[in-house]
């Protein structure tokens, strides 16, 4: 298994967001997390990728093996952790290309291997543009600096295939985006998904699931996994909503 | 008031001595000019004295410290033995610029060429020199906009200059090379050195001064610079002064330019180190259609403090003007920025913008920041801003999450902080050797003491500096 979070408990503010979260995850499997806004979506994500402010009261996340609640988020990253933010975020000065070789051997370093040769970074630039099909003068700009909402969505892609994680969420990435950029995304993550990898996709619309088609769909209520089922459990909310649901609970 | 209220601190003391004694010798200049700038500058000293924070401009830059400290004053000049290019090894490639240097406060150069005509008929070089060869220059411009200002620094630097650097860039005449100015004090002992310099740009001409003041030991030392700039119509300019002294070392700048029609400024302050460094700049647009664009950059940490005062008087219509201070304070740093525009009746269609922003890193560190507009025109666009602020956290979390460690991102997001400053440095070697020099100040790696501070170079850029030490 690579991912098993037990009972976990997460508080911003003292206020309890995650009430007893269970979720497990294999390599090699897609699952999907969908559920009404401010259920705790995002706050698992933070909680996972060690986010300051995320106090964990209670539970685990098992990672590879290993209690991960008290690595720092780098460590975490380096260890093969990945989020697509659902607000990513802009930061002035800093170009992708500078960001992106820095992150890069931040974590060959990590590995104990040598920084990348440049002329072999400008290839995997090159060569992961494509994929997520981004254009060359966006990686010249500053980190999502003005970009457009599609935009930073297919920009955190293409850091996603660039440092290839092993456990990756997806936290909303499809919101925004347009029919085409959603199957420039989709095939993106369908090209990086492997028998070594996995990941979680938040979502609202079952629409991304047609082209992301993941073995699993959770319904999370109010800070846990309410429902769980496979493919056909997102078009029978997309049908229904959620309110019906509300009065689950795995647990019961 | 009498003199003796005003002369309590021993260097107001050492001061009035050191005129006194050699007022016969270092401080005697043939012209009358200089000669007169010198008797009413030791006359205003003895009766205003010392900068105080009792001062409203010198209310947060507090020097009574060194005050007390015992100082030599006014050296004799050094003698020329070894050619600049020979202590001085300047390599930024693609940069090439005419290297000129001044040594504790005096221009150095073999005696036949203390100043000199390039080819395209710029004159450079002492001071000094240029009140005996130059003397109708001197006579139009010397201490034309050089004010004591209530300042007894400004007075003592009139009465107590040693030497300095004149530039004069004929009418029509656009320098391809930079001027480079290595301003280098190499002293054993507490030194106070105060240099004078005078810039002028004629109608339609161009230059690139960069300036740098220099500390090659960790001896501890005061330095005042006095600068006058003219900029006559349509000239350009481009000043950089990098300031990347030891912190033991205090520099007190004062610069006026008066700028004439069409003409265009622009001043880039990068400063790197020091233990207080004040830059006041005092611009005057006095014709139309005339452009100051300032801007600075502060990197200041452990005790170290910085002071921008920055006024820009708008004089004249259809003037346009701004200013963009952006600084990182850490430890127990402090900084000052004081940002004063004034907008004459007659300045209609004036622009003129002010930003200051600042990061501090630790809740120790402090900033003082004041904009200050005066406004007498009614149909004028002014703006201004300043921000204090921490680090940007969700910045923070975005590049850890990415792997990068949280000393590498703050470092990152230090320098992403700045480079808006940097990137208006338009020579682009330059600009790539400031920025490596960013790096490495952030990161800690930018020596100061055993080679000279601009000794930088990554595999990238390749950017070598050098003094040697064994040639001065
Ligand atoms: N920093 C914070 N301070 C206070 N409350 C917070 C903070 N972050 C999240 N919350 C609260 O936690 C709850 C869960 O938020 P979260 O962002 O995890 O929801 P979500 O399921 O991702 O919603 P959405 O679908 O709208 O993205 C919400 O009630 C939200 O207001
Ligand atoms: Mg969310």
């Amino acid at each position: 298994m690579l991912l098993n979070i037990k009972d976990l408990h997460v508080s911003i503010h003292g206020k309890e967001i995650l009430k007893g979260f269970n979720l497990s995850v294999n390599y090699g499997e897609v699952h999907a997390i969908m559920g009404p806004n401010g259920t705790g979506k995002s706050t698992l994500a933070a909680a996972i990728t060690g986010r300051e402010g995320y106090e964990i009261t209670s539970g685990e996340i098992i990672y590879k093996g290993k209690n991960i609640i008290d690595l720092a988020p780098d460590v975490r990253a380096n260890e093969g952790i990945f989020l697509s933010f659902q607000y990513p975020v802009e930061i002035p000065g800093v170009s992708i290309t500078n960001f992106m070789r820095t992150a890069l051997n931040a974590k060959r370093e990590f590995m104990g291997e040598a920084p990348i040769p440049a002329g072999e970074f400008l290839k995997r630039m090159e060569e992961k543009k494509k994929l997520v099909d981004i254009q060359s003068k966006l990686t010249n700009r500053s980190v999502n600096e003005g970009f457009s909402g599609g935009e930073k969505k297919k920009n955190e892609i293409f850091q996603m295939a660039m440092l290839e994680p092993t456990f990756a969420v997806l936290d909303e990435t499809d919101s925004g985006l347009d029919i085409d950029a959603l199957k420039v995304v989709a095939n993106g993550v369908n090209a990086l998904r492997s028998e070594d990898n996995a990941f979680v996709v938040i979502t609202h619309y079952q629409r991304l699931l047609d082209y992301i088609v993941p073995d699993f769909v959770h319904v999370m209520y109010d800070g846990r996994i309410v429902k769980s089922g496979g493919k056909g459990l997102a078009l029978e909310l997309e049908e229904k909503g959620y309110d019906w649901i509300k009065d689950y609970d795995v647990n019961r | 008031m009498s003199l003796s209220n005003n002369m309590n601190y021993p260097l107001e003391l050492s001061l009035t001595k050191s005129y006194e004694e050699n007022r016969g010798n270092i401080y005697t200049s043939p012209h009358p000019s200089i000669s007169l700038a010198r008797k009413n500058g030791i006359e205003d000293f003895k009766k205003i004295g010392l900068p105080t924070t009792k001062l409203e401009k010198w209310r947060t830059t507090n020097l009574s410290d060194l005050y007390k400290k015992e100082f030599t004053i006014g050296d004799n000049k050094p003698v020329f033995n070894k050619e600049i290019n020979e202590i001085f090894h300047c390599n930024v490639h693609g940069f090439n610029t005419n290297v000129f240097a001044l040594l504790n406060g005096w221009y150095y150069s073999p005696e036949e060429e203390q100043i000199q005509e390039l080819d395209n008929g710029i004159i450079v070089g002492s001071i000094n020199a240029a009140q005996k060869k130059y003397p109708e220059l001197i006579d139009k411009y010397f201490n034309s906009l050089a004010k004591t200002d209530g300042n007894g620094l400004n007075a003592a630097n009139a009465a107590l200059f040693t030497d300095g650097f004149f530039i004069h860039v004929p009418d029509n005449v656009v320098s391809e090379k930079a001027i480079q100015l290595i301003k280098m004090v190499n002293r054993e002992n507490n030194t106070m050195i105060n240099t004078r310099n005078l810039i002028v740009l004629g109608k339609n001409s161009k230059l690139s001064f960069l300036h740098c003041d220099d500390s090659i030991n960790q001896q501890p030392g005061f330095l005042t610079t006095n600068t006058e700039i003219f900029l006559h119509e349509n000239a350009s300019l481009d000043l950089y002064k990098l300031q990347n002294l030891n912190n033991n070392t205090t520099l007190v700048n004062s610069s006026c330019v008066q700028q004439k029609s069409g003409s265009d400024l622009k001043i880039n302050v990068l400063t790197f180190n020091g233990g207080v460094i004040r830059n006041e700049f005092i611009v005057d647009l006095i014709g139309e259609n005339a452009n100051a664009d300032i801007s600075g950059m502060y990197l200041m940490d452990d005790n170290q403090h910085v002071d921008n005062q920055i006024k820009v008087i708008h004089s004249a219509p259809n003037c346009t003007s701004s200013e963009l201070f952006k600084g990182v304070l850490d430890d127990n740093a402090s900084g000052v920025f004081n940002g004063y525009i004034y907008v004459a009746r007659d300045a209609q269609k004036t622009l003129a913008f002010q930003r200051n922003a600042n990061i501090l890193m630790k809740s120790t560190a402090s900033i003082d920041t004041m904009p200050f507009l005066e406004i007498y025109a009614d149909d004028v666009k002014c703006s201004h801003g300043a921000t204090v602020g921490q680090l940007d956290n969700d910045a923070l979390f975005y590049l850890m999450q990415r792997g990068i460690s949280e000393s590498n991102a703050k470092l990152l997001l230090m320098y992403a902080f700045v480079t808006e400053v940097t990137n208006k440095i338009t020579i682009q070697p330059l600009q790539d050797s400031i920025d490596d020099m960013v790096k490495k100040r952030l990161r800690g790696d930018l020596s100061i003491c055993e080679k000279c501070v601009l000794h930088c170079s990554t595999p990238d850029i390749p950017v070598e500096f050098e003094i040697d030490m064994s040639k001065i």
